[in-house]
């Protein structure tokens, strides 16, 4: 896998899809067909919980298997500087040097900043060049992360003792949107009862009793749970059923960022057709709203580029 | 099309331990509008080169106390060379005596401050080298 000038090209191509460039969308278009094989893992939950750890763990066992392995680790950018601190490559130096692991970390960009969309694109890159597992690290805490966990194939939520206020004051969504639930530091004497207060509020779930082997309790220090947790990931992710989820969620990406790209380009082209004789005739009683609307759709559509 | 931040890894080679310093430049860089990967202690140049390569960054930055920073300094260079980074500037920081900074500089290093240096020298330093090395706009 991806040596030398190679692992040089990938990260510039990343860098171009990360930035949404012409070269990026052409790269992506170019690896379309190989796209949709790797398994994709999500690992979100609260900051503190060792998300990061884990992804490091989960990352040792999965090479221990044979696989190779990309990560993208994705924290929020200051909405004041617009810069931003990413610091999860700090729990995975074991593996820096590791031809079969590749680490990217990324900025979240803010709301507007296509946050969702091109992450999944840098995973698509990854994915189209030939990595078997993406491993995509988010904090849990708002919305825009949750959206982006959607573009994974199986998400981890990583919770551990002595998290601010426990179950209850997590962001709403954030225990909906698991596959699996991780206690994390097996090792703390507070994890017993992190686990029982999960499996409390998850039994009050309608598939509440089917659950508990999906609730897994793991100490990414000491290593216990997390072998048993990585080949579980990995043998659900072979065979005909996870293939068809795989293809139904990158249709499901596809039509995601395609209408966004479509709205993106006609609401370019409606701020730049004149309304004026749609306000006149609404200030004059002429027309609706809704027919002044739909006067200015027409005229938007048949406006050229 | 998303405008392209300037985008730092900072890291601590070497075996001193703390990294209180080097953490604050990042996150000074990060208040200064820059994406920075930050790596932690205890890393080997080819450690740091692999990381800056994978993270396609504009600039390295390395924070030096340990008075290893001569051959720390080369290694890095020379690694980020052989891997075709040139384009790559290094820079940093640490107690490196005027004339081990003048040497390092000759030798293609980028400006090196010293411990009373203020982080917002560094991050106009930063700025306007990405501009002449990367003529697209900046951030
Ligand atoms: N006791 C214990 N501490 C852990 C474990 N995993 C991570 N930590 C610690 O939790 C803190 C946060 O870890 P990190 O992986 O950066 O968390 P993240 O913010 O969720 O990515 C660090 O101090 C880790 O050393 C664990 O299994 N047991
Ligand atoms: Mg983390």
């Amino acid at each position: 896998m991806a040596g030398g000038h190679d692992r040089r090209a990938l990260a510039r191509a990343l860098t171009a899809v990360e930035n949404e460039t012409p070269e990026g969308e052409a790269l992506l278009q170019r690896l379309a067909p190989r796209i949709g094989q790797a398994l994709r893992l999500g690992v979100t939950g609260p900051p503190g919980v060792g998300k990061s750890s884990l992804v490091n763990a989960l990352v040792r066992e999965l090479r221990r298997i044979g696989r190779t392995v990309a990560v993208v680790a994705v924290d929020p950018s200051s909405p004041t500087s617009g810069g931003a601190l990413l610091g999860d490559r700090v729990r995975m130096g074991e593996h820096a040097l590791d031809p079969g692991v590749f680490v990217r970390s990324l900025a979240s960009r803010g709301q507007g900043g296509g946050l969702s969309g091109s992450t999944g694109s840098v995973m698509d890159a990854l994915d189209g060049h030939g990595f078997e597992v993406i491993v995509l690290e988010t904090v849990g805490v708002g919305q825009a992360e949750l959206d982006v966990v959607k573009e994974a194939e199986v998400v981890l939520v990583v919770l551990a003792p002595g998290t601010g206020d426990g179950i209850q004051a997590l962001k709403s969504g954030l225990l909906e949107i698991a596959d699996h639930w991780v206690v994390n530091k097996a090792d703390d004497p507070g994890a017993e009862a992190t686990l029982s207060d999960l499996s409390q509020a998850l039994l009050l779930r309608a598939d509440g009793h089917e659950i508990q082997d999906r609730i897994h309790l793991v100490s990414a220090r000491d290593g216990r749970g997390i072998s048993a947790l990585a080949e579980r990931l990995w043998s659900e992710s072979i065979g005909s059923e996870a293939s068809d989820r795989r293809t139904d969620l990158r249709r499901r990406s596809l039509r995601t960022r395609l209408l966004r790209a479509a709205m993106g380009q006609f609401s370019d082209r409606l701020e730049r057709v004149p309304a004026d004789l749609e306000v006149e005739s609404l200030a004059a009683g002429a027309s609706t709203l809704a027919s002044a609307a739909r006067s200015l759709l027409t005229k938007t559509l048949e406006s050229n580029s | 099309m998303t405008m392209r931040k300037i985008k730092v890894l900072v890291a601590k080679p070497g075996l001193d331990g703390h990294d209180r310093g080097a953490k604050v430049v990042a996150a000074s860089l990060r208040d200064a509008g820059m994406e920075v990967v930050y790596t932690g202690l205890h890393q080997t140049p080819e450690m740091i080169v692999e990381a800056a390569l994978e993270e396609d960054v504009d600039v390295v930055g390395l924070s030096v106390h340990s008075g290893a920073h001569l051959p720390l300094f080369r290694r890095v260079l020379t690694l980020l060379r052989e891997k075709g980074m040139d384009d790559v500037l290094l820079t940093g920081g640490g107690i490196i005596p005027p004339s081990d900074r003048a040497a390092l500089e000759a030798e293609g290093v980028g400006r090196l401050f010293g411990p009373g240096a203020k982080t917002s020298d560094l991050a106009s330093y930063i700025r306007a080298e990405v501009a002449k090395r990367r003529p697209a706009p900046q951030s």
